[in-house]
């Protein structure tokens, strides 16, 4: 997999370049210096983030999809495929698995590594088959009480002729309905791309827990720039407005954990990234274990019945 | 770039009244053009003799249209909206709270009464598409969850009229959030088994159709009303291509299998007054 820099990592590629030519020149040293003046920028670079290169990183083409997370972290996993209405839409995977031993149900978006297979997964954006098929799933999982966990990665829902005579609308609803009284733990990870009611689709859970540099909003900072000033190269600016990332959203009680990420991303490490996300999802399964069904329940309506930001007033009548 | 520049700087033309129904005595339909009668619309509920085009109508209109000088009572006018995010882009969020306050929007984009139709107790919630385009943040989440929670509470029938572009931007992910929060709600209300009619009033979209709007017991739409996910422009752009005649409208909606019926507004009253005894017996 070739490497892929950022257009703020351009100093870092640089580098790499030299580092590639002391290598094939056999100059070890200079390989061992560059190597660690690569890491030192890395770390320089990623220790302070403003939000639209948060988006970028978010988006960035190496990032471990969910698939990856499957493969590092689920054993047997045995995909499912298909709404039974319509279609099996490979915008979203399904299926069961063992984790730490215990049967799970892991539902996730996924985008493409190529472009053959972004093509194929339509880059990510599920239409209404996608939410259908990641609802019988989850109502199988209830069924055989499986824990679900959901990985969120998408630019948003597809904005199709046929979603819509599909009822993309009513797809995501109903998710979002059932998903609030589903009778068995549900986690969800923001791995990368929470784009809209596209990512709550399969995210109303007992827990959401966001890596550090993914982003999770109500609308793409394009087609906020697109609205409001009419210029979607305004992105930038409409990525500052509205408080995407990890950090405030954890403010607003709508995240609950922050998963630290590598120096440079998860790109630039996936398999530490899998990992420490496997840690944080062990550890909050076995919290939500503990609970009986109604307690989930509960637990799940307060979490979301909570988040919001309101003024009271003297009654005006 | 335009053909046209105005010659001197500063000129400029007030937009803020465009789109308004105008006081005067005659009103120019938006889909067919007739010039009409302004009192020969309203007694028709604000409906185009000529073509039955629905004209988008003030929460206070849909009111007196259901109620008919029977008595209802506002609830949660207490609610007011913040700005969570300080946000400020083209306009700060702020300021356009400060201006439909100044409009004695003590609604925000919802309105919740409760009272009699029929004689069925109900609690009903209308949308108010000229507060921000009806767009739902925490102050919409919230009214509306409290509708569905205090319908669950009085085992009183809900009734939503949406009219809404979706969540709103200037909240950010908390806008979001309220689609899974009243979402929640009705699954109380669902599994209490206590009705919820959705009516589906132009134009809704959005994370509102993606969330109540579609989740009626019976979701009824008024005629040649815009229902859909995403806006025809964004779709447009997307596909690059043109749309089909009629895409997105009520009668499509009705044709794909996402509504139960749709209903002209001067016997939506009845209708609903119909639905709610046959489902109380």
């Amino acid at each position: 997999m070739s490497i892929y820099f950022l257009p703020f990592e351009k100093e870092l590629a640089g580098i790499y370049n030299k580092l590639e030519t002391a290598l094939a020149f056999d100059k070890i040293d200079e390989a061992n210096q560059l190597e660690d003046k690569i890491n030192r920028l890395r770390e320089n670079i990623y220790s302070n983030l403003d939000e639209w290169q948060v988006a970028q990183v978010a988006r960035h083409p190496n990032r471990p999809y969910t698939i990856d997370y499957i493969e590092g972290l689920i054993e047997d996993f045995t995909e499912l495929h298909g709404d039974r209405n319509f279609a099996d839409d490979p915008a979203i995977v399904g299926g069961i698995g063992r984790f730490h031993g215990k049967t799970v149900c892991v539902i996730g978006h996924q985008k493409g590594h190529d472009t053959k297979e972004k093509i194929a997964r339509n880059f990510g954006m599920p239409r209404p088959e996608g939410y259908r098929k990641a609802l019988r799933l989850m109502k199988l999982a209830e069924k055989f009480s499986i824990p679900i966990i959901t990985l969120v990665d998408t630019p948003g829902a597809y904005p199709g002729i046929d979603a819509e005579e599909r009822g993309q609308a009513e797809a995501i609803a109903r998710n979002l309905r059932e998903m609030a009284t589903l009778e068995v733990p549900v986690i969800t990870v923001i791995i990368g791309e929470g784009g809209s009611g596209g990512a709550l689709g399969i995210a109303v859970a007992n827990r959401v827990l966001m890596l550090q540099y993914s982003i999770y909003s109500v609308i793409s900072p394009e087609g906020c720039a697109s609205i409001l000033w009419k210029d979607a190269a305004k992105a930038e600016e409409a990525a500052k407005a509205l408080k995407f990332t990890a950090g405030p959203l954890k403010e607003f009680g709508i995240v609950d954990e922050i998963i630290p990420e590598p120096v440079g991303g998860a790109h630039a490490n996936p398999k530490e990234i899998i990992r420490t996300t496997g840690e944080y999802l062990h550890r909050q399964l076995e919290e939500l274990n503990h609970l009986k069904i109604k307690e989930l329940q509960e637990q799940r309506y307060r979490k979301f019945r909570q988040i919001g930001k309101i003024i009271k007033v003297e009654q005006n009548v | 770039m335009s053909w046209f520049k105005r010659k001197d700087e500063n000129i400029t033309t007030d937009l803020s009244d465009r789109g308004k129904i105008p006081a005067g005595l005659w009103l120019k339909c938006d889909q067919c053009g007739e010039i009409i009668y302004q009192k020969e619309v309203a007694a028709f509920g604000m409906v185009c003799p000529k073509c039955s085009y629905h004209f988008p109508i003030p929460p206070q209109d849909r009111l007196e249209q259901l109620f008919n000088g029977n008595p209802y009572k506002f609830l949660f006018r207490d609610i007011q909206p913040d700005d969570p995010l300080g946000f400020s882009a083209a306009k700060s969020y702020r300021d356009q709270l400060k201006r439909q306050a100044d409009r004695k929007k003590v609604d925000e984009a919802v309105v919740v009464v409760e009272g009699k139709l029929g004689k069925q107790h109900v609690i009903v919630a209308i949308m108010d598409f000229s507060f921000l385009g009806g767009s739902m943040g925490s102050v919409v989440g919230e009214k509306l969850t409290l509708a569905a929670e205090t319908a669950l509470e009085k085992k009183k029938a809900l009734i939503i009229f949406s009219c809404s572009g979706g969540a709103r931007m200037m909240e950010g992910a908390l806008s979001l959030m309220q689609m899974a929060k009243v979402s929640a709600a009705l699954a109380r209300l669902d599994k209490a088994r206590i009705p919820y009619v959705s009516v589906l009033t132009h134009p809704t979209t959005g994370g509102v159709t993606a969330s109540f709007a579609m989740l009626g017991d019976m979701n009824i739409a008024e005629p040649g009303a815009l229902v859909g996910f995403a806006g025809p422009r964004v779709i447009q752009q997307t596909i690059k291509a043109d749309l089909p005649k009629g895409f997105q409208r009520s009668e499509f909606l009705l044709a794909h299998g996402m509504v139960d019926r749709v209903v002209p507004r001067n016997r939506l009253k009845d209708e609903l007054i119909t639905i709610l005894s046959l489902l109380h017996g």
